[in-house]
Order: structure tokens, then sequence, then C-alpha cells
């Protein structure tokens, strides 16, 4: 199940991905907001905060889960809902949980007469950290250089990203070499750490939107393998 | 691993936490004791006043400043503050002239150490959406008006980099307190949506 090639069912170019996309209106500050509106949001946060040790997977793994939710509830559940998904994921996923336990369960709790699903066999993935979090020491100079002009690839991704498709295919120039960190886009997948260098890439304003653009530079981390020398 | 698919029964989301909740306590799978520790935590214990002293202190010390802008990871652990979501955090100056905004259109990026949990609007659509095409319109709509020829920088916090802003020292705050000074700095202000003001 896992550390395999990357198959078109891990297709997720999806909703999460809302750089520059439109229509969703003003934004607004609601007053002495609590940090959970709810008591099940804080329970959600804190499943969430212990999902990549529950599931043995890790933080890239989870981002993936929560892209991977139907855009329907994405919305819909709003924000800890979506953890809550991909907490139920990344546990179905690694086999601590059957596939619609949580499901079943819940319709016990309201009171109706189903069985529960067998508990399945537990298949965590075969992974092992090489270092806490996600910064990494890389061996090799960085490719590119502060003033260098970059090209973020135009990539539909295979699967995790954290490459925005607002900047694919877009020019723009390093402004800072970062600490080199685990490639999302495998770490997610237990195909590889593929520590790397990551570059603070600035894009002019006009580059991403066009000439009628506002005056501004919009700057982001991509990582060595989203970019082409220009 | 495929998507999801949007299944026809989807209880609502409450029922359903308590479901998995129920799940993992029959397995053992978690402590109540440390679901109660990590909710309180970042209920109680890490929010924005952490991050509003670290802004206080380098309004007060210049010396302070300067390690804060060369190292922010380093600065802010002088003060305790470290932990999940600020592996590497980089602080942004804002001044009469360059103007900071930071966002993440993905997801939610945010550095919790210094400002605790992001807060509603931060993770949701329209201002992940909005602020990377049009942020001088987006600050504008919040309260935020800035000049034409200000320098205006929208960071998105796509890597494990956390974006900091250290807001400008309001007018009239020289007889200040460090600690009076930390009162008036805002969460809204250390993302670069809002400037510090005087009550």
């Amino acid at each position: 199940m896992y550390a395999q090639a990357l198959t078109e069912e891990v297709l997720v170019d999806g909703i999460h991905d809302m750089g520059g996309t439109e229509g969703w209106g003003a934004v607004t500050i609601p007053i002495d907001e609590p940090v959970f509106a709810e008591p099940w949001e804080a329970k959600a946060f804190a499943f969430g905060a212990l999902s990549a040790r529950l599931s043995g997977q890790n933080l890239d793994a989870m981002r993936h889960a929560i892209d991977r939710q139907h855009p329907y509830d994405y919305l819909v559940d709003g924000y800890y809902g979506r953890w809550l998904a991909c907490v139920e994921t990344m546990l179905v996923d690694s086999g601590v949980l059957a596939p619609g336990a949580v499901v079943a369960r819940a319709r016990t709790l309201r009171g109706e007469a189903v069985g529960e699903p067998p508990d399945p066999p537990v298949d965590k993935p075969d992974y092992q950290p090489t270092a806490a979090g996600s910064l990494r020491d890389v061996d090799t100079d960085p490719r590119f250089a502060v003033g260098d002009r970059v090209r973020a690839r135009s990539h539909g991704p295979a699967g995790h990203t954290r490459l925005p498709r607002y900047t694919r295919g877009h020019v723009g120039t390093v402004s800072a070499v970062q600490p080199a960190q685990v490639l999302p886009d495998t770490h997610a997948h237990f195909v590889a750490e593929n520590a790397q260098h990551v570059y603070a890439v600035g894009f002019d304003a006009t580059e991403l939107w066009g000439d009628g653009a506002e005056s501004f530079t919009l700057t982001i981390d991509l990582y060595d393998d989203y970019l082409e020398p220009e | 691993m495929t998507a999801v698919p949007r299944p026809h029964d989807h209880p609502d989301v409450a029922l359903r936490a308590e479901a998995l909740e129920s799940l993992l306590l029959e397995r053992g799978l978690i402590d109540p004791k440390v679901i109660d520790g990590l909710i309180n935590r970042y209920e109680n214990d890490v929010g924005p006043l952490n991050g509003a002293k670290v802004v206080a202190k380098a309004w007060t010390e210049p010396d302070y400043r300067q390690r804060l802008l060369e190292d922010g990871t380093a600065a802010v652990a002088e003060l305790g503050y470290s932990g999940p979501q600020g592996e590497h955090i980089e602080v942004l100056e804002n001044t009469a002239q360059v103007h900071n905004v930071v966002v993440c259109t993905l997801c939610s990026c945010y550095p919790w150490p210094l400002l605790g949990l992001p807060p509603s609007w931060y993770k949701d659509p329209a201002y992940r959406s909005r602020i990377v095409r049009e942020p001088r319109k987006v600050l504008g709509e919040m309260g935020l008006t800035l000049d034409d020829d200000t320098d205006v920088r929208v960071w998105d916090s796509s890597s494990e980099v956390r974006y900091f802003v250290l807001p400008d020292r309001p007018e009239g705050t020289s007889g200040l307190s460090e600690e009076a000074l930390a009162a008036l700095v805002t969460r809204e202000a250390m993302v670069g949506v809002a400037r510090v003001k005087l009550p």
C-alpha cells in the first residue's frame, strides 16, 4: 500500500489550492472569537495533533489527507471538520480503524442498531523519519542563488504538492535560500524524504495576474524540484 | 490511496468527533489526560500575547531587534517560545515604506508558538484566495489603507518556514513600558492585516 509508484488514484489537485480563486466575498474578522467554537472542535484539534503518531505517518501525509476530502465536505464541514476527516483518513489508511468504522459508531451513538466493521489488520507505512521535524541538512550546494531568475514548473502533480496552481509556469526571482527540508511530494507518500534546498521566490503581481494587477510582490517558498532555471 | 468519495451517509461533524473519540478510547489509543492537556495548552497557554512580547522587546531593545531579524527562531526562543509550527521562524519588518502580509493559501500554516492557533478568517477561503491576488483591496476592506508607493509584499507559507510580522511602532508610544507596548500589539498586526494603533 505504501512506498509504491504513485498512480492516478492519488490525483488531488483540488479545492484546497485556493490562491487566486475568485468569488469568495469579503474577509470578515469575528470579534472575540474563541479558540474552539465547540468542544468537538477542540477534540478534533487534539486528534489531529496526535494523528501522525497514531497512524505512523507524518505531517505531509496529514496535509495530503486533508486535501483528499471531498470538496463539498472540505467547505461545509469547516476547518476542524477537515481535521476530523484527515484523522479518519489517516487511521483508515494505516489500518488502525476500518473504513466506515467512524460512521457506524456515529450511527450507533444516534440510536441506530448497526453492525460495526471488524478491525482490519494494522498496516502502517514502512517508514521511519531520519530526524524530527521537516528541516534537514543537505550536502550539495544550492542550485540557485539570490537574484537568480527561476520558473516554477507547470507540472500537474501526481500526488501531494506544495506548488500552488497560481504560481505554475511563472517566472520569479530568488530572494533567499531557505533551510533545506523534506520534499512533501514524496514524503507524504512515504516514498522518500528527498531533502532538498528551498528558495523564497518573489513574483511580480503582473506576472501572476496580468497587466491590470495591483502593485505588489508575492513571495513563496518553493522546493528545488519545483524550479527550473530561466 | 484514493481520494475519499463523498459518502451518502455523512453524519454531522460533532457526532463523528464523538464517534472517533469513542473508538480511540475503547482501543486504548488515546489518553484523555493527553487530549485535555493539548486542548488546554492551545486554549490558554499559547497565544498572540507571546508574539506581542517579542514585538515589544524588539521595539525597546535595538540589539534584540537585530537578533530577531537575523535569526527569528533563536531570538524568540530566548523568551521561551518554540514548538510545533515554529521550526523555522522568519521575521518580516513592516516600516513606513514596506508592508508585509502573510497567508497560507494551501491550508492554514501559522507560527503557533508566537500567535497560537490561527483565527477563522485566516483559514477561510476569502482570505486565502484573495490576499495573493488583490492584497491592497483586501487590506482596505479590512480597514488598512496603504499608500500607492508603499512596497506591498505578500508571503505564502508553503514550506515549514513560518513568517511573523514585526509591525511598525506607532507614534506617541515612547514613554510606554514593554508590558504596555505588548498590550497594544494585536494578532492582526503580527499577520500584517492591521497596524498597531493607540487605544
